[in-house]
């Protein structure tokens, strides 16, 4: 028994040395996506292009207009327009937002109870959009604060922000990519070597051996959970020294869980190969069956709370859904298994699932 | 104790859904012969050699390998036997000494037996200074050579082979025959397909099939003498399309 393993193991491993540039490949790719995805795709909003109509051009407007430049959220366009360009503004891009100030400004602020100025939106893209008036809100209140004018309500909020007080994106986004690239990479390795031994006849020749389908499994299955975890490491590593994620569970804790995931995503390709005729074929279902369901419905980008229905039940069967809860609560709130254990045992049931179905349709020979 | 048969069929059938590939054959293989499977493509010789083979489950009928029931003793079967089907079963991209050294830890051989068996295999074959080549890199005919090699590693007593000369020259092909006596010779049952009818006249006894049944079993001699006709190829001829070839 122990033999047999062996030389699978053995060979998988001469396999996935020799092939260095496949290799590197595997290795580099998650790298380039957290460089990528850290740096180039972020949430938060900074330097806004605005434009003003000030009709009251005083003092005291231009000092409102200096409260939305100076802080960073918005930058002023060095253009005098009139209302009739405001179309012509938000069509050619040049400002996301125009904020107008009456001509009667200057003395309302003294005498009025409430003065009323614009601030028009490009709400094209509807983030966006919401961010600019969540924004100019703020601008505003600070404005007031700095002017002494009494606050117009009793009860004042004051949140304060856990876990990502910076409210950086890279906090967000390295989980969820480590989630991503684990159960692609782990699923494409796993499918692809699999098929190929079918598609070149080898695969046949193991089985008119005496081994057993399940040594060939867990013989061709464990040296990719040794890559898998190799590029989880990869990943924590770089998004530590990049952009500072913080580890603030137990590292220990998120290695077995890790591992869990990654045997997970492991039988989930072997199922696809079970149904996969040609590495292109199982290239191609496992992308499919991965990419898109863990980035848009697993809770990586959008909460899962706010889908339809019937898209929560298919978030609630995504493996990924699970670890990204996990994976978050270790790393950002540092969670124990105690908090945890629900979403490691439903993790786990998952896996010895799909198992157990791979293996029986893996059995039942080569049709 | 020693079956009567190395091989025996009874009735051995498979279906692909309405397709008969396999239609009930029934027959006997003898220890150390060399028995040839014979027939066009699509006759059904694949498929009955995978059965025989554990690689198929049979819809109906039973046969028995070198004792073994194929249906509930596929394990004992496997490990009794050796198979090298059309396709090369050796992995391109590792080099000679790695796939001896891999097909014999798939047979639970023990690394000093894998290292002994290798060098004389290697030696057999001429290909000792070869061993750390890109198996890849090998002419055809030698890597046939070593398929057989690798097939035999754990010494069977029956070798089932599937096509196994299928687009080689030949030369490389009567070497591979002298092989195939030589086994033979010493005592293992070799159970060979082909197409190539100058082939069939080198076994001790060929089937013919067609569409799924055996038509026609006997020795080469015999099955001419029977027909009337002056070689294999007519006789194959003449049963397939029912038309001697002249």
């Amino acid at each position: 028994m122990r033999r047999r393993l062996l030389a699978i193991i053995r060979k998988e491993f001469i396999h996935i040395l020799r092939d260095f540039r496949s290799l590197m490949i595997i290795l580099l790719m998650p790298i380039l996506m957290i460089v990528l995805y850290g740096y180039g795709i972020t949430l938060d909003m900074r330097n806004i292009p605005f434009a003003v109509i000030d009709d009251s051009n005083t003092p005291e407007s231009r000092a409102l207009v200096r409260a939305f430049s100076d802080n960073g959220f918005f930058l002023l366009v060095p253009e005098r327009i009139t209302r009739e360009d405001v179309q012509r503004v938000f069509s050619r891009r040049s400002a996301g937002m125009v904020l107008v100030i009456p001509a009667d400004f200057a003395p309302s602020l003294s005498t009025a109870a409430v003065t009323r100025v614009q601030v028009l939106v490009d709400a094209s893209d509807s983030n966006v959009g919401t961010f600019i008036g969540t924004y100019s809100t703020q601008v505003l209140r600070l404005f007031n604060q700095r002017r002494g004018a009494a606050p117009p309500a009793l009860i004042t909020l004051e949140p304060r922000i856990l876990y990502n007080p910076d409210m950086k994106s890279a906090y967000f986004f390295v989980p969820g990519l480590i989630a991503l690239l684990l159960i692609l990479i782990s699923a494409l390795l796993t499918s692809i070597t699999i098929t190929r031994e079918k598609e070149s006849g080898t695969m046949e020749q193991i089985l008119v051996s005496p081994i057993h389908p399940v040594e060939i499994i867990i013989g061709k299955v464990l040296p990719y959970v040794t890559i898998g975890f190799a590029i989880g490491a990869l990943i924590l590593v770089f998004a530590q020294l990049i952009f500072d994620v913080p580890m603030r569970g137990s590292l220990p804790l998120l290695s077995l869980m890790s591992t869990l995931y990654i045997f997970v995503s492991l039988s989930f390709g072997l199922l696809i190969s079970t149904v996969s005729k040609t590495q292109m074929d199982a290239m191609f279902r496992t992308v499919m069956a991965t990419i898109l369901p863990t980035f848009m419905l697993s809770g990586f980008l959008f909460p899962i709370a706010s889908m339809p229905l019937p898209l929560q039940a298919v978030s609630q069967a995504l493996p990924a859904t699970y670890f990204l809860v996990i994976i978050r609560g270790i790393m950002l709130k540092g969670t124990g298994l105690a908090e945890l254990w629900p979403q490691a045992a439903i993790l786990a049931g998952i896996g010895v699932f799909i198992l157990a179905v791979s293996i029986r349709r893996f059995r039942m020979r080569l049709d | 104790m020693t079956p009567e048969f190395a091989v025996s069929a009874r009735e051995l059938r498979r279906n692909f859904g309405a397709f008969t590939a396999v239609d009930g054959i029934s027959f006997d293989v003898r220890h150390g012969e060399i028995f040839g499977f014979l027939g066009a493509n699509g006759a059904g010789k694949t498929t009955a050699i995978r059965m025989l083979c554990g690689l198929l489950p049979p819809t109906s009928g039973s046969a028995t390998v070198a004792g073994y029931d194929i249906g509930r003793q596929v394990h004992q079967v496997k490990g009794a036997i050796g198979y090298m089907s059309q396709r090369f079963s050796l992995y391109d991209d590792i080099s000679v000494g790695e796939n001896i050294e891999f097909y014999g830890g798939v047979y639970g051989l023990s690394r000093a037996a894998i290292a002994a068996k290798s060098k004389s295999l290697l030696a057999d074959l001429g290909l000792s200074d070869q061993r750390h080549l890109l198996t890849k890199s090998l002419p055809l005919g030698w890597k046939q050579r070593l398929a057989l090699g690798t097939a035999l590693l754990h010494e069977p007593s029956i070798i089932f082979l599937d096509e196994p000369t299928g687009g080689v020259d030949p030369i490389s092909r009567r070497r591979f025959w002298r092989i195939i006596y030589e086994l033979a010779e010493k005592g293992t049952t070799v159970f060979v397909t082909t197409h190539y009818m100058d082939e069939a006249e080198y076994c001790n006894r060929i089937s013919i099939m067609h569409q799924g049944a055996i038509v026609a079993l006997g020795s080469p001699t015999a099955l001419k003498q029977e027909y009337g006709l002056g070689t294999v190829q007519d006789v194959f001829v003449h049963l397939i399309t029912g038309t001697t070839d002249r």
